[in-house]
C-alpha cells in the first residue's frame, strides 16, 4: 500500500522472471541502452559526409513554415500546391505552427482538395469509386460481422458515423446536383 | 509504376505513377520488396493529419533493393538490399549530430516541430512513401542499412518502425528492475513495448486494450497480464487495484490519436478533427501511473491541441517523455536481441496483402476485421 513506506511486492523475483521470460534483463542497466543519454553528440556516427547538405533543386516554388529561416536543403515533391486547396494552403503557411489558424486552414484545404479531386476525376476515364476505394467490400470477405458481434469492442459505439462521413458528402452533392437539374427542367 | 494513392478520407486506390527520379546527389531509388501499413497510417487515412494531399503515396515501413544512386552516394550500390528507417534525416544538423534523428531540421520545410517521415503528409515533409513499387530515399548514406543475410525480411520491415518504436517507448519509461509497467494499446507498437519492457527488467507488464484477440497476443507474444477496458467501468481504478493502490511505476501510451473508450473524446478528435488527437489513453496513463512516475508517449498525435489532463500530471510530479523513435539508433541492439532469440517481430504479422488490394488492406486494418494486428503489403505478389 502507498500508505506506508514500503513498496507493494506484487512482482515475481528477478530470478523467476529470468527463467520464464526470454531475454529478461538483457538491457537492465539504464546507462547501457541505445537512447541513453537522449542527446549524445557524435556527428561522425551518422554516415553524413558534409557539414551542410547540397541543396536540392527547387523546380517549383515550395511552401515552407515561416519558422524556418530558409527552405530546407532537401524536401519532398509529392503533391505540389494546385487549385483552390493550394491557395488555402499557401495562405495557411503565412501563419506559424504555433497558430491554430495554420492547422485549421490546412485541414480545411484537405477537405477542399478531396472535393476538387473527386470532381476532377469525373472528367477522366477513371472516376473515383467510393465502393472500391474504401475497400468496404472486405466487410463481406473478411468476417465483418464476426469481427464485431459479441466482441465487447469499444469502437462499435461510433462505427455508425463512418458511413455518414464517407457517403454524406456524396449524397449532399448528388442532392444538390439533382435539385439544380430538376429546377432547370421546370 | 504502381503505387497506393490517397484519394481523400477513407479512400485509397492503386494508380500508375512515374518512377521517382534522383532529386539530390545523395538520393537512392529503392525498388520496394515488402512494405507495411502502420497504425499511424490510419490517422492519414482517416483525414486527421493536416496537409495530407490527394495524390500522396503513404508508407513509412518498407525494405527493398537499391535500383539507382545519386552521384554523392558512397555507402550503397545498385543491387544492395536495404531496410529504411521511417525517419528521413540528414545526419548533420544540430539535432542529428546529437542522435535525435527523428527531429532532423534539414528535411522538412513544412514544419519545424516534426522531422521528415516517408509518406506521412506534407506536415512531415511531403515525401512519397513505400506502399509502391519504387520510392525515393533521401540521404542514402545516412538512413538505409543493408539487410544482414541472417535476417528474415518480415523482421526487417518491422524493424523500420513498429519494433524500434516499441523498444524506444520502453526506454523512454526509464524502467528500473522490478518496476510495474502498464502499456496502453496492444497494437504492433504496444506489443513491442511490452516485450521490450521485460528486456529492461520490468517486474510486471500489464497491457490494456479493448480487442480481445490483441490481448490474447499480448499474453502469448509479450507474456503480459491483460485487461480489456471495455469490461470495466473505470480502467484507472482497476490499475490502482492491480497495484495495491500505488499506481504503475511506468505507463506507456502506445495508442495515440484515435484512442477509444470515451465517446466524446474519440468522436471530437477522430471523426470531427477538433483535436490533434483523442487523448483518452494519455489521460488514462497520467491517472494510472503512480505519483513521481514516468509516462512514455510513443502513440502518434497530430500537431493541433488535445484535451490532456495536464493538471494531474503536474500535481502528481510526473515525468512525461516522448518522441518519434530515432530508429537507426536502436538497430544494433535490436539486431542482437533478434539473433539471441529474445525478439521475433514477425510473430505479430497477421496479413500479407498484395499491393493491388491496398484499399481492402486499409479497411481491414482500420475496422479491425479478421483479427488483424499487422498487415504487410507485397508490391509484386505475383512475381
Amino acid at each position: 500500500m502507498p500508505y506506508t513506506a514500503d513498496k507493494p511486492q506484487s512482482a515475481p523475483s528477478s530470478d523467476e522472471l529470468r527463467a520464464r521470460i526470454p531475454g529478461w534483463g538483457a538491457d537492465l542497466d539504464p546507462k547501457d541502452r541505445p537512447s541513453f543519454p537522449r542527446e549524445r553528440f557524435d556527428p561522425g556516427a551518422t554516415g553524413a559526409h558534409w557539414d551542410f547538405p547540397e541543396r536540392q533543386e527547387e523546380k517549383v516554388p515550395r511552401e515552407r513554415s515561416i519558422e524556418h529561416r530558409f527552405l530546407t536543403p532537401v524536401f519532398g515533391t509529392s503533391a505540389p500546391l494546385h487549385g483552390k486547396s493550394g491557395e488555402i494552403r499557401r495562405y495557411a503557411y503565412g501563419f506559424s505552427e504555433a497558430r491554430a489558424a495554420h492547422w485549421l486552414l490546412l485541414l480545411a484545404a484537405d477537405r477542399v482538395d478531396a472535393i476538387e479531386s473527386h470532381l476532377r476525376s469525373f472528367l477522366t476515364l477513371r472516376p473515383d469509386n467510393p465502393i472500391t476505394e474504401t475497400g468496404v467490400l472486405s466487410e463481406f470477405t473478411h468476417h465483418g460481422i464476426r469481427s464485431r458481434i459479441g466482441r465487447k469492442r469499444a469502437d462499435t459505439s461510433h462505427t455508425w458515423i463512418d458511413p455518414i462521413l464517407v457517403a454524406g458528402p456524396w449524397l449532399i452533392a448528388g442532392t444538390i446536383a439533382y435539385s439544380l437539374f430538376s429546377g432547370r427542367k421546370k | 509504376m504502381r503505387a497506393m494513392v490517397y484519394r481523400g478520407p477513407y479512400k485509397v486506390r492503386i494508380e500508375e505513377k512515374d518512377i521517382p527520379p534522383i532529386e539530390h546527389p545523395n538520393d537512392a531509388i529503392v525498388r520496394v520488396e515488402l512494405a507495411a501499413i502502420c497504425g499511424s497510417d490510419l490517422h492519414l487515412y482517416h483525414g486527421m493529419m493536416p496537409d495530407t494531399r490527394v495524390g500522396t503515396t503513404f508508407g513509412h515501413e518498407f525494405i527493398g533493393v537499391v535500383e539507382e544512386v545519386g552521384s554523392s552516394v558512397q555507402n550503397l550500390t545498385r543491387g544492395d538490399r536495404v531496410m529504411v528507417p521511417f525517419n528521413v534525416y540528414c545526419g548533420s544538423c544540430f539535432f542529428c549530430a546529437r542522435g535525435l534523428y527523428s527531429n532532423c531540421h534539414n528535411v522538412n520545410p513544412n514544419a519545424t516541430a516534426v522531422g521528415g517521415i516517408y509518406g506521412y503528409s506534407h506536415t512531415c515533409g511531403g515525401y512519397d512513401g513505400g506502399q509502391a513499387e519504387y520510392v525515393r530515399v533521401p540521404f542514402a548514406d545516412v538512413g538505409p542499412t543493408i539487410i544482414p543475410d541472417w535476417m528474415d525480411d518480415e523482421d526487417a520491415v518491422l524493424l523500420t518502425d513498429a519494433t524500434a518504436t516499441g523498444y524506444f517507448g520502453a526506454q523512454l519509461g526509464d524502467i528500473a528492475e522490478g518496476d510495474t509497467v502498464v502499456v496502453f494499446g496492444a497494437g504492433p507498437v504496444g506489443l513491442m513495448a511490452a516485450k521490450s519492457s521485460w528486456l529492461m527488467g520490468a517486474g510486471r507488464v500489464i497491457v490494456i486494450d479493448h480487442l480481445e484477440y490483441r490481448l490474447e497476443k499480448a499474453r502469448s507474444f509479450a507474456h503480459a497480464e491483460t485487461f480489456n477496458f471495455a469490461e470495466y467501468d473505470d480502467i484507472v481504478v482497476e490499475m490502482k487495484k492491480a497495484t495495491d493502490y500505488l499506481g504503475a511505476d511506468v505507463v506507456i501510451d502506445a495508442v495515440g490519436a484515435e484512442a477509444d473508450g470515451n465517446f466524446l473524446q474519440h468522436v471530437s478528435a477522430a471523426k470531427f478533427k477538433l483535436q490533434g488527437g483523442s487523448p483518452i489513453a494519455l489521460n488514462w496513463a497520467i491517472d494510472s501511473v503512480r505519483k513521481g512516475g514516468t509516462v512514455s508517449v510513443v502513440g502518434a498525435y497530430g500537431p493541433m491541441f488535445s484535451a490532456v489532463k495536464f493538471g494531474d500530471a503536474l500535481n502528481k510530479g510526473l515525468t512525461l517523455r516522448m518522441n518519434q523513435a530515432p530508429v537507426k539508433r536502436q538497430w544494433p541492439r535490436l539486431f542482437e536481441h533478434i539473433q539471441n532469440g529474445y525478439l521475433k517481430p514477425s510473430d505479430i504479422v497477421t496479413h500479407r496483402i498484395p499491393l493491388e488490394h491496398i484499399a481492402e488492406g486499409y479497411h481491414i486494418f482500420s475496422a479491425k476485421l479478421d483479427d488483424c494486428i499487422k498487415p504487410l503489403i507485397v508490391p509484386n505478389s505475383a512475381a
